[in-house]
């Protein structure tokens, strides 16, 4: 058990849990956007690739800055697609994004050829690999990313609207708020973080892979709904989100250490999550009496 | 013979008395009508009846034997069916199989039991077809045939059968109800339409505010009889006018959208115009088009003299319109969110600054107008839905109150807000129209539209009808008197 402890609470292993929830977090602060609009993104992990692959040839094309570049640019591209579908026309999100996955995870093969796209440009490997002030770059960007996310939720008018479309779309219409607009921008912002997390893994994997961010897009809701974000949309918010994260990173490192069976650590970690839901459904129903 | 006598039924809602003391006696073989506005109780006391509230006192006997329902069940056991408003058949199901839901029986019987059904109402409705096939009258029907298809049925209760119905469907359905009272049954018909009344009824009973306001054969009381007890008398003055008004603020030239069909007015700035009618008569859709919630298909809209056009709520609410919804909940408030962040929805880019949230400032502004308007609630941080109706509805009057505001249009002002809060969100109206904003008020309640409104306007299916002088004139107009 000690053995266990000084193990898990080694200054090596918290960075470490903390670089294994870096990608799923700045993923995590889109993602709760979204569903507080009252939407979902079932297409991050495909999208991740996508950018990854793209980035990966924009790199060797153009140099690490032009990588970056394009690999954000295009998660915004694919999020203004989305938010279109879905702000515009009416179309339920999980049906676009649903469709959006198998495309984009369709594109990252055939673009690659089914092949990793290898030996990157040291400068954008430092996204994925750098340290700086002794914490690896990734858990920086995430970092900024949930401030950028928190103040933006919490502290701007669109923000507001964003809560105020998910709690009430009707009701936000009719006292003025420009809900298409809020749900556009949404996803568009959502597709940006993509961008930038797809950069960051390939970053990362020190290459850009058609196979990367498989099921990522049950981790990161796994750690928006654990963090008590209504699926329903208009409450919630990233910091919850953000314990989620950490929450279930540190589950599977812990279940890590202590040597579970991998097949076995998947059946605990959606155990747990139910768990989490099932207490805060029963602690909002007791708070609400 | 009488079937059913309720004596002295009160029913409370958390202190609110929805019923005080009501008489009902139901005679088997006639119709009798049971009429009130809006509020007045009438569903309350169908409801007793049916079985799906129990009085708070007060007594029910059917053959001169107490009885005490405490579901619909056992109302329905003892012979009491109700057909409410909302159609409730399965769409994909037969005839037959709508019929004959819940009512258990054998599957060799079921199509003569339907068929006996729809014969005991005189309908030739195909016993085979998908309900979703039929009119709404027929649907309608096969509801009464399915309240009808189990063997002891001795009372039909019947909540504004022909609120959906043409007036051909509507022959059809007396024709129905005088072959069902000519074999025994009771009929309770709740309606608003009091040519209805004359038609068929031979008793009348009369509600407002909860109370039994009269009560008697058909022959007693005539339709300006029961218009004035519906509306009460104290409101049947003239409607009060305000000397001061300015000019002209909105004027609407021959609008037409959806139901709405070629509406002229205009309202001036100080004036209160009230838009009485029934449920239905097209007074929400006509605001909602002109707020640019539903799109206008003709007809031209002026403010301050200079036409405009208001694709969607944001673009009028630019222009110096607010907007109160006739339903809270739904499209009024967010209703798990703070009392801060619905009183500031509508105007918070004025409280920001590069889109940045003025906190401070918006915590002073939410806390001013709470204090103008006497909102009670424990803080401006708590969640609206904790607040009473009264309360609700002035966070939203307040939501317009904190901006310019050019013309106000309240839809239903106190729909849901108890009697005390009723004045205080009249005054708040009546002071703003005092400042100069001018007010469109739209309400189902006479008693509402004399006390707050400079002018009534009547629509009915629809169109606009004519300005009345007074309430109970506007009364007679709504119903086509």
């Amino acid at each position: 058990m000690s053995e266990f402890a000084s193990a898990f609470f080694s200054v090596a292993n918290l960075i470490n849990v903390a670089l294994s929830i870096a990608i799923v977090g700045v993923l995590g602060v889109g993602m709760t956007a979204v569903i507080l609009t009252g939407g979902i993104d079932l297409s991050v992990g495909s999208g991740v690739a996508l950018v990854g692959i793209v980035t990966a040839l924009a790199a060797h094309a153009g140099g690490s800055p032009s990588a970056l570049m394009a690999g954000i640019l295009l998660g915004g591209l694919a999020g203004a697609f989305v938010g279109l579908l879905v702000a515009r026309w009416s179309v339920p999100s999980f049906l676009v994004t649903l469709a959006t996955l198998s495309i984009e995870r369709g594109l990252a093969y055939w673009i690659s050829g089914g092949r990793s796209i290898g030996e990157l440009p040291a400068g954008l490997t430092w996204l994925g690999q750098g340290i700086v002030l002794g914490l690896p770059v990734p858990v920086w960007v995430m970092l900024l990313v949930f401030v950028l996310g928190w103040f933006v939720l919490t502290r701007t008018t669109g923000g507001r609207w964003v809560y105020a479309t998910g709690g009430n779309e009707q009701a936000a219409w009719l006292a003025g708020v420009d809900t298409k607009r809020v749900i556009f921008a949404t996803y568009l912002a959502n597709g940006l973080l993509v961008g930038l997390a797809g950069v960051m893994l390939a970053a990362r994997l020190g290459a850009g892979v058609p196979n990367a961010g498989v099921g990522y897009e049950l981790d990161v809701i796994a750690a928006v709904v654990v963090g008590g974000t209504a699926l329903v949309g208009g409450r919630g918010g990233v910091i919850g989100t953000l314990a989620g994260a950490v929450f279930i990173g540190v589950l599977n490192n812990a279940l890590n250490i202590a040597n579970v069976d991998p097949y076995l650590q998947r059946i605990v970690v959606g155990v747990v999550i139910l768990g989490a839901v099932l207490a805060d459904q029963a602690r909002r129903r007791i708070l609400r009496v | 013979m009488t079937v059913v006598e309720a004596r002295g039924i009160v029913v409370r809602f958390g202190g609110v008395a929805a019923l005080s003391g009501v008489d009902l006696t139901l005679i088997g073989g006639s119709v009798h009508a049971l009429c009130g506005e809006n509020g007045a109780g009438k569903s309350t006391l169908m409801k007793v009846l049916a079985g799906s509230i129990t009085p708070d006192e007060g007594s029910v006997a059917m053959d001169g034997q107490a009885v005490a329902f405490d579901s619909p069940r056992d109302a329905i056991a003892a012979g009491i069916r109700m057909v409410h408003q909302e159609l409730s058949l399965v769409p994909a199901l037969s005839v037959t199989e709508n019929v004959l839901l819940g009512a258990e029986s054998p599957r060799r019987t079921m199509p003569q039991r339907a068929l006996d059904a729809l014969a005991r109402i005189g309908s030739r409705i195909d016993p085979d077809v998908r309900v979703e096939t039929l009119s709404l009258a027929d649907q309608q029907m096969v509801e009464i045939a399915k309240a009808l298809a189990s063997a002891n049925a001795r009372v039909l209760i019947l909540d504004e059968p022909t609120a959906i119905l043409s007036r051909r469907e509507c022959d059809a359905l007396f024709a129905c109800i005088a072959q069902l009272t000519g074999s025994g049954l009771a009929v309770l018909y709740c309606t608003h339409r009091l040519e209805e009344v004359a038609r068929i009824a031979s008793q009348v009973t009369v509600l407002r505010d909860g109370r039994l306001i009269a009560s008697g054969p058909l022959a007693e009381m005539p339709r300006e009889v029961i218009i004035r007890q519906m509306i009460g008398r104290d409101v049947a003055r003239a409607a009060r006018t305000r000397t001061s008004t300015g000019a002209v603020a909105l004027a609407v030239q021959a609008l037409s959208s959806g139901f709405v069909r070629d509406v002229t007015f205009h309202v001036r700035y100080g004036e209160i115009v009230g838009f009485v009618g029934l449920v239905a008569a097209g007074r929400t859709e006509l605001i909602r088009a002109i707020i640019g919630a539903d799109p206008i298909e003709a007809g031209t809209l002026m403010l301050d003299g200079q036409p405009f056009l208001a694709h969607r709520p944001r673009d009028a609410i630019r222009l110096g319109f607010g907007f109160v919804p006739e339903d809270r909940k739904g499209q009024g408030l967010i209703m798990h969110d703070r009392v801060r962040v619905n009183t500031t929805l509508a105007r918070l880019g004025s409280l920001a600054r590069w889109t940045v949230v003025d906190r401070p400032r918006e915590q002073s502004v939410t806390r001013e107008w709470i204090d103008r308007l006497r909102i009670k609630t424990e803080s401006i941080e708590t969640p609206v839905e904790r607040l009473s109706g009264g309360n609700q509805q002035k966070v939203v009057l307040a939501r317009w109150l904190l901006g310019a505001l050019k013309v106000l249009i309240v839809d239903e002002p106190t729909r849901g807000v108890d009697v005390g809060a009723r004045a205080e969100i009249y005054r708040v109206i009546s002071d703003l129209a005092a400042g100069g904003t001018a007010v469109i008020v739209v309400t189902s309640d006479l008693a509402e539209a004399a006390e707050l409104c400079d002018r009534l306007l009547v629509m009915r299916e629809g169109r606009l009808i004519g300005e009345a002088d007074a309430a109970d004139r506007a009364g007679a107009m709504m119903v086509g008197a």
